[in-house]
């Protein structure tokens, strides 16, 4: 035991070889994840993929037929009680009690997260504070509107300044700007604490996400960094309009493999293998008066990944 | 931890109107009978006075309030621990108890005892309803407090039986029904024993309850109760477990 405390103690979280059944049904299939401090992963999937029975077993809800969990250096399932004190957990739907207030809800989740009896009343305030919920401390938690108790979730979920903080989608059914404040809240959170996040928003990965999982069919289908994942691809893609377009046989002069084709909204793209083409076009369209009027940078979008990756595993299928 | 998950669901219980339409329907009913039997027994006194050996004011009165509250218990109690496990499935709320490092016995057990504390709460206003007699008469202690720790594991029993019966589902009324067809099916079975000595009479609630009532206080009765209450314990700690593992 004495070891296991004090090993690599910036990995707050590794789940090894993560396997789930439901009778004959795979569900989660040798999924692995590990998480260091001030980390934030994304996990995504389509739906049915596997995203919450893996963040289920990861939070102890759920026991895996295989693989093994381990937070800051404690076994899941040697000592159950100890792991999940390190963890706080948003699932899908917050799990709040609506007969209670906002203020003795969280004293409640303070109180069963073991959090010292002096320390609670400072636990709540903190919490209440990072969430937004200053003035709602009165209120039952059934005449709180959707974002809110959203919130409270999330107050619920780090009041006791858990290492790991998982939130299964935590910004569905929220307002645009409810959304931007939880983000900007998750992103906070991620300095001091590990965030594992699923959605099915990819923006909202790219926005507060360090590294991605993307989950298909219970299997870990693409995984990487956010910057890692937009260098990765080589190609270059611009999107462009001309008043005067140029025609294929001046791309096909060029030589070096760039190409050109006509996009549905009336634009063409062009793309090139290694180097960004867009100091070459701005130039040959001078020289050559296509009249350049529009000029786009295409990123390699997470999006992109995420369809390719499920389409082609449809054709698998 | 325990004491933690008590105060959680008796501040549930009380925050809803069911524990306090309860406690007030049930208090009416014994009082209601209490009334009747102090009625009789005024109206019987003179009988009884020259009577050798006869009945007192605590067997006449305190003791039907008692046999009385066991019938109405049997029947409420299920309504009392149908939402424990059941409706936190429901509300999704089980996540956040099994998501805390608390262990499956520490909730069982705090939801156990919350329900047992409910019910003495009650049994507590039945005995401040019997001693209003003590200005005017006396009371067989003994006989008294024999009644209310036999209603304690009573009560006890039932609640053990319909906390295990809402691990089962996630539909409260559903489990009413069922730990009430259980709770009442162990009342009743020994209707059809032939003599006392049968297995029948051995495993049913009526049969260890009934001394009781009678003052005997004996440790094969208690022990009856207590074996029940852990059986059932322990197979809802089970079967929360089992969610865990195989759901």
């Amino acid at each position: 035991m004495e070891n296991t405390n004090n090993f690599e103690p910036n990995t707050t979280l590794s789940a090894d070889g993560l396997t789930r059944l439901y009778g004959q049904n795979i569900a989660v299939s040798d999924v692995s994840i590990e998480l260091q401090r001030g980390e934030v992963v994304g996990l995504l999937g389509p739906n049915g993929a596997g995203k919450t029975t893996t963040m289920q077993m990861i939070t102890g809800n759920l026991a895996p037929t295989i693989g093994s969990i381990k937070v800051c250096g404690i076994d899941m399932m040697e000592s159950p009680t100890k792991a999940k004190n390190k963890i706080g957990y948003l699932p899908e739907i917050p799990p709040l009690y609506r007969e209670l207030r906002v203020d003795e809800f969280l004293t409640l989740a303070g109180k069963i997260r073991k959090i010292d009896r002096n320390n609670i009343k400072e636990a709540v305030k903190t919490a209440k504070q990072k969430c937004g919920l200053e003035d709602m401390g009165r209120r039952l938690i059934s005449a709180l509107s959707k974002g809110y108790r959203q919130r409270v979730g999330i107050a619920q979920a780090i009041i006791h300044e858990p290492d790991v903080i998982i939130l299964d989608e935590p910004t569905v059914g929220l307002d645009p700007n409810q959304i931007r404040e939880i983000r900007s809240l998750i992103r906070s959170l991620g300095n001091k604490h590990s965030i594992i996040l699923s959605t099915h928003i990819l923006p909202e990965v790219e926005a507060v996400c360090d590294r991605v999982h993307i989950l298909d069919h219970g299997k870990v289908a693409y995984s990487d960094t956010i910057s890692g994942m937009q260098g990765a691809r080589g190609e270059q893609v611009i999107d462009v309009e001309f008043k005067t377009p140029p025609s294929k046989e001046w791309f096909s002069m060029q030589d070096d493999g760039i190409a050109m084709e006509k996009t549905p909204s009336g634009g063409y793209r062009i793309t090139h293998p290694s180097v960004d083409p867009t100091d070459m076009i701005v130039r040959a369209s001078v020289e050559n008066g296509w009249g350049l009027f529009k000029l786009n940078q295409v990123q390699a979008s997470l999006e992109e990944v995420f369809v390719q990756l499920t389409k082609t595993d449809e054709k698998k299928n | 931890m325990i004491t933690i998950i008590i105060n959680k669901e008796l501040k549930s219980m009380f925050a809803s109107p069911l524990a306090w339409v309860l406690i007030a329907f049930l208090q009416g009913i014994f009082a209601f009978i209490f009334m009747s039997q102090l009625q009789n027994f005024s109206m019987m006194q003179a009988q009884l006075a020259s009577a050798p050996n006869a009945p007192g004011l605590t067997e006449i009165a305190v003791t039907p309030v008692f046999s009385i509250a066991a019938i109405v218990l049997l029947f409420s109690v299920p309504l009392l621990t149908m939402r424990l496990i059941a409706e936190e499935r429901r509300n999704q709320t089980m996540i956040f108890l099994i998501s805390a490092p608390v262990s499956m016995t520490q909730i069982i057990l705090g939801k156990f005892f919350a329900t047992v504390v409910f019910l003495e709460i009650i049994f507590i206003i039945m005995c401040l309803m019997c001693f209003s007699v003590l200005p005017g008469g006396t009371l067989d202690f003994g006989l008294l407090f024999s009644c209310v720790l036999g209603i304690s594991l009573l009560g006890a029993t039932f609640s053990a039986i319909g906390l295990f019966v809402s691990c089962l589902t996630n539909h409260p009324v559903v489990a009413a029904i069922l730990s009430l067809a259980i709770a009442l099916g162990l009342w009743i079975i020994n209707l059809t024993a032939p003599d006392p000595d049968s297995i029948l009479n051995l495993i049913s609630l009526f049969s260890h309850w009934e001394p009781f009532l009678e003052g005997t206080i004996a440790v094969s009765d208690i022990a009856y109760f207590g074996l029940v209450i852990s059986v059932f314990i322990i197979l809802s700690i089970r079967r929360l477990d089992a969610d865990r593992l195989h759901a």
